[in-house]
């Protein structure tokens, strides 16, 4: 069985590599080749999944070593593989979710040129994504992190030539790097302090204690900063957004189920590193909250669905984190909402897409209004999908949500306390945002108009390769949840891995649920009040300054311009003026000292080459004259 | 006796440089495949160097030793050892890739007299592009620390007359400021590295005057010589004495590298030279300094290395640092690629005097790796280059529209200079951040700043060039021909190979970076925890 999962791997790779080498010839097939291939691994998937199954929950860790990657004396980093249930759940989650997303794809992306292509990045994609919950060690993660990052770019600006496209890519990667500095301090911290970074031996000696604190909570923020990054989490979170300027299927796929989600990832299979380094526990809980909010207040803002989605996968993440640093009492639930998020939001963005599919590619949803009519199977599969995110009870967003509010009062004391109080806005927050966009874009009149060319938009439901994904996605948002929790069959599974705590909660789990209810109803209250009894203005009103600044992004890039780009700019200015005229001048200068060099430079024209040629050969005589020299001393 | 391989290796070059210079001008095409053949041949040779090395065998293989000029203990000594055979390998894969790329570089202009040809004769671009190849290799092979100086010197000459001679064709600012500029770029790099030269001069008459006074046999140039007696204590220097001829070596290889603040001479000299060119400058001529490093100032100096250590490595993080904000600063595309490389010889040098296995390992496949990606960035630029007739990342715009292929090599070239994990760079970067951190931790994590300023001119220079709506000026721009596609496509094949496994290239490498480390007296740091179960 073991050897089965390099064949995770194999498939999406060969994808890559046929559909980007492949040329014009694979045009008519490449999306079809890119869907088995994804289909495929799949398959793979569910057959290892059934021989782990088969084990005891002590026994269900397969490993496989490829080969030496990278021997240079002490540092051994290999090509391995390990999967647990940990990474088995991901992989489960990210061959479903992405075969279902290429699939879609066919039909979404039917009438550009370039589909080959799109189906060989996602299959890169792929690859990079099983290759990062698969490694063995921290630098095959890092490979893997860094794989998706390049995946995402390419996706981004896939439509390159919107340069709005290529500037969001850019941003995308260069914001990705800066956290990957993290996870590359925080690997050079191991391997000077373990003289390792493979999992199998970093994180026992983590849980043995022999590192001080000090170091931990080094390696543990330096991970989080990673995390942050790839999850866009506050402060790395303004990439996000941007991103939303690739194709639908991208977002649902890369930017809302599986690659954002990274972050929790790493912490999660981090989880020795951060228990034996507690502030870098609470700095996780505090990133976690303070995005929870922050994408919740964004998503409440936008008019863009996309954009709003997007506000709402950072706020979803902000809970997975939150869960994660509150260790093993969180563990398991930031892995079950992550598991539940994927299917629900996938299903959103496919909808999204679905609709704009129909509206000649509107974002816009003052443009939308009344569609259910028009796009019956895409009403229906979005609005499960809502029901499912908002916390409607016994769907799955439902049991993920309450089990991280619960662990959150959990943590005890005022922190506790505050915690559950942030988790409970979130979820307020989340039931408006979301009602918001179920209003606008399904219910009320008609509002779209003519574009500019005088085409007016058609609604329509969309082909049956992208009805058939939403639907199993709408059927997995509205049962994952009751099957995780049925016999505790979740927590069963993954506690040998991720370890299982009960907190000392204040409130019993009925409360929260009687809470978190309560919430989520207020929400939907407030935004049917809002926005479904009244007429939408097909122009967003003016707004208080809390709505203008969360319509952009509450100004992280009015901070990142003023605190990063500016400075930056100056910065390189300034240098090239002093390279040019210091640097350089000195050197010229000098030159000028030892014999007016640089004025014969500047007075050379042109062809003097040969008294140099002389001049260098006068140079070689005098070397040799001057060892005759010392010979003779 | 056996067969003088090394020697054979620097010799075929140079006959090929001698034979396509004899070419009649009006055959000029068969110039260019004599000279290709040439390369092939010196391949074929670096090949049986690589094979016939045994990475566990002694430290220096292939030796070579006869008398030269037995007057002063001058001796005609090669010998190679893992790090030496690398380079080799990389001079020999990395030329005939030029020749190859540069295969109409050369050829008569439209409008141009006899006379403008006397500079820029067609079999005289490819002769000297050999003869560099010849003395880089001698370089890399000479153990006898005057022979070495006679070549890094005599390399000066045919690249002078390359940076000179042949540019870019005129862009929009004609043909005379063009000249003009190419002239001041390659009277500067001949007279900074000449200025390196002649302090390194002093230096090495002062080392055999060191070696003369103290040794029974007299005076000598030979590198092993030197090692075994300072090793046996026969040979002792005084502090002062080490330090100053190491800082005479060290001030040579520093402006050859280039490292800040000595590094002004290569953006002039990359920018104005054709793309070809331009690569065999960065990553060939210029490894010859940091090869230096390793070789003479680490294996002769010991003490002193490890006492200018503190300074050399905040002039390699001033140099990763600084070049890279520069590059940032840019409009000519090929200026941006000299200052990206000046990051990365801050890399290399960072690496070599982190005094770390890791460290030192990871330079030298830098060296290599640099090596092949800037020549796979460098030389799709000079395509992209030669369509336009223009260096500046302005006049461009929306390429991959009409031309994705040229396009999808840029990318790839650019994402290898940014050492993406699964390139060979990234092997080499982390290496050396490792080998750094190890020993300096503050050190390892400026030098990290560099992983996302990299990121940032690739990226920018990729969009700006690439993405966008296409320029109405460029909208019936031809993609990558036949030719190109064969000279970029290996490259990006080999950077791929050595990002996925480099072991074989580690597996040389690795014990000569363990004498080199043993020469300095140096063991890498233990771990603080013992992890291993």
């Amino acid at each position: 069985m073991e050897s089965l999962i390099g064949l995770l791997l194999a498939p999406p790779l060969l994808g890559a590599a046929v559909l980007l080498l492949g040329g014009r010839r694979l045009d008519r097939v490449g999306h079809w080749i890119g869907t088995a291939l994804a289909a495929t691994s799949f398959a793979v998937a569910v057959v290892l999944f059934a021989d782990l199954l088969g084990r005891d929950a002590g026994d269900r860790t397969l490993t496989q070593h490829l080969y030496s990657w990278i021997p240079v004396g002490g540092f051994q980093a290999d090509i391995a593989f390990r999967l647990d249930q940990l990474s088995m759940t991901f992989v489960l989650l990210i061959t479903s979710v992405g075969t279902l997303i290429h699939l879609y794809s066919v039909g979404y992306m039917e009438h550009d040129e370039r589909r080959r292509r799109f189906f060989g990045y996602l299959n890169l994609f792929l690859a990079a994504m099983l290759l990062l919950v698969l490694a063995d060690n921290y630098l095959l993660l890092y490979v893997g992190w860094e794989g998706v990052g390049l995946a995402s770019f390419l996706l981004i600006g896939f439509w390159q030539h919107k340069p709005s496209a290529a500037t969001a890519a850019k941003k995308a990667f260069v914001v990705n790097r800066v956290g990957d500095i993290g996870l590359a301090i925080a690997i050079l911290v191991m391997f000077t302090t373990f003289g390792t970074f493979a999992f199998g031996e970093v994180l026992p000696a983590a849980a043995e204690g022999g590192a001080t604190e000090t170091t931990m909570t080094l390696i543990g923020l330096m991970l989080l900063l990673a995390a942050c990054g790839k999850s866009a989490q506050v402060p790395l979170q303004s990439w996000l957004g941007d991103a939303m300027e690739g194709p639908t299927p991208v977002s649902a796929l890369i930017h809302a189920a599986t690659m954002v989600t990274a972050g929790v990832y790493l912490i999660v299979r981090s989880g020795a590193i951060f228990e034996a380094a507690p502030d870098a526990q609470t700095a996780v809980i505090v990133v976690g909250a303070v995005t929870l909010i922050f994408g919740a207040i964004v998503g409440c803002a936008k008019d863009d669905i996309k954009k709003a989605l997007a506000g709402s996968t950072m706020s979803q993440i902000g809970y997975m984190m939150l869960a994660a640093g509150l260790g093993p009492i969180g563990f398991v639930f930031a892995i079950m909402h992550l598991v539940t998020h994927g299917f629900f939001k996938a299903g959103l963005f496919l909808g999204a897409g679905s609709v704009m599919h129909g509206m000649n590619d509107e974002v816009d949803m003052r443009r939308y209004g009344g569609l259910r009519r028009y796009m019956p199977v895409t009403f229906v599969t979005f609005g499960l999908g809502y029901l499912a995110i908002i916390g409607f009870p016994y769907l799955s967003g439902f049991f993920s949500k309450d089990e991280i509010i619960y662990a959150a009062f959990g943590r005890g004391g005022a922190q506790g306390w505050i915690l559950g109080g942030v988790t409970l806005l979130g979820a307020g927050l989340t039931a408006y945002y979301m009602t918001r966009i179920m209003i606008l874009t399904f219910f009320g009149e008609k509002r779209w108009q003519p574009d500019a060319a005088g085409n007016e938009p058609h609604p329509h439901e969309s082909p049956r390769t992208m009805t058939i994904p939403m639907i199993v996605l709408a059927v997995g948002s509205v049962f994952a949840g009751f099957l995780f929790n049925l016999n505790h069959a979740f927590v069963d599974w993954l506690s040998p891995v991720t370890g299982i705590a009960e907190g000392d909660s204040p409130v019993s789990h009925l409360t929260v649920s009687i809470a978190a209810t309560t919430v989520m109803l207020i929400g939907v209250a407030i935004a049917w009040l809002q926005y479904g009894r009244r007429p939408v203005p097909d122009h967003a009103p003016t707004g208080r300054w809390v709505t203008r600044a969360a319509r952009r992004d509450l100004l992280q890039d009015d901070f990142n311009h003023a605190a990063f780009v500016l400075p930056g700019n100056y910065l390189t200015r300034g240098l090239v003026y002093v390279d040019h005229k210091l640097v350089d001048g000195v050197v010229n200068g000098t030159a000028a000292a030892f014999g007016g060099l640089s004025g014969r430079l500047r007075r050379v024209q042109n062809g003097y080459a040969r008294s140099y040629a002389v001049s260098m050969f006068g140079g070689a005589a005098l070397l040799i004259a001057v060892t005759l020299l010392m010979r003779a001393v | 006796m056996s067969f003088p391989l090394l020697t054979a290796t620097v010799v075929l070059p140079a006959i090929g440089a001698v034979a396509t210079a004899a070419v009649p001008a009006a055959r000029r095409e068969a110039a260019k495949w004599l000279a290709l053949l040439f390369s092939l041949g010196t391949l074929a040779l670096a090949t049986a160097v690589l094979l016939n090395f045994q990475p566990g065998g002694d430290r220096y293989q292939l030796t070579e030793s006869h008398a030269w000029i037995p007057a002063f203990g001058v001796r005609y000594e090669l010998g190679v050892d893992g790090i030496g055979v690398a380079m080799i390998a990389l001079t020999a894969v990395i030329v005939p890739f030029l020749i190859g790329a540069g295969w109409n570089d050369a050829d008569p202009r439209e409008g141009e007299t006899p006379a403008d040809r006397r500079w820029r004769p067609t079999q005289g671009f490819f002769a000297l592009i050999l003869m560099v190849q010849a003395m880089v290799i001698m370089s890399f092979a000479a153990t006898d620390i005057f022979l070495f100086y006679i070549f890094f010197e005599a390399m000066l000459i045919p690249m002078y007359f390359l940076i000179g001679g042949f540019g870019d064709r005129a862009g929009e600012h004609g043909e005379e400021r063009q000249s003009k500029q190419r002239t001041y770029a390659a009277v500067k790099f001949l007279l900074y590295n000449l200025a390196g030269g002649l302090v390194m001069l002093a230096a090495v008459v002062g080392l055999y005057a060191v070696t003369a006074g103290q040794l029974e046999g007299g005076g000598t140039f030979s590198l092993q010589a030197i090692t075994e007696a300072r090793a046996t204590g026969e040979l002792t220097f005084a502090q002062n004495t080490e330090r100053l001829l190491f800082l005479g070596f060290f001030l040579a290889f520093a402006i050859k590298a280039p490292l800040w603040p000595l590094h002004t001479w290569l953006p002039n000299a990359m920018g104005e030279s054709t793309a070809p060119v331009a690569v065999l400058i960065t990553a060939v001529v210029d490894k010859v300094g940091t090869f230096a490093m390793l070789r003479f100032c680490l294996g002769l100096f010991p003490e002193a290395s490890v006492w200018a250590t503190p300074v050399v490595l905040a002039l390699a993080l001033v140099s990763i640092i600084y070049g890279a904000l520069l590059a940032l600063g840019q409009r000519d595309m090929k200026r941006l690629i000299a200052y990206a490389s000046i990051s990365h010889f801050g890399f290399i040098v960072l690496g070599i005097f982190a005094m770390t296995g890791q460290g030192q390992s990871g330079a030298t496949l830098y060296m290599v790796n640099h090596g092949i990606a800037t020549a796979a960035l460098m030389l799709v630029a000079g395509f992209l280059i030669s369509r336009r007739g223009s260096r500046l990342i302005a006049d461009y715009g929306g390429v991959q529209k009409t031309a994705p292929v040229l396009a999808g090599t840029f990318l790839v070239g650019g994402l290898a200079t940014l050492s993406l994990p699964g390139t060979g760079p990234f092997v080499s970067e982390f290496l050396v951040l490792v080998g750094t951190y190890s020993r300096y931790p503050v050190a390892g994590i400026i030098a990290c700043a560099g992983i996302v300023l990299a990121a940032l001119y690739v990226l920018i220079l990729y969009q700006r060039t690439m993405t966008g709506p296409t320029r109405p000026d460029l909208e019936r721009m031809p993609d990558l021909r036949p030719r190109e596609l064969a000279v970029v496509g290996p490259l990006i094949a080999l950077v791929l190979f050595l990002g996925v496994f480099p072991k074989p290239l580690t597996d040389i490498v690795d014990p000569a970076v363990e004498h080199t480390l043993s020469d300095v007296g140096v063991e890498d740091p233990a771990p603080e925890v013992e992890a291993r179960p």
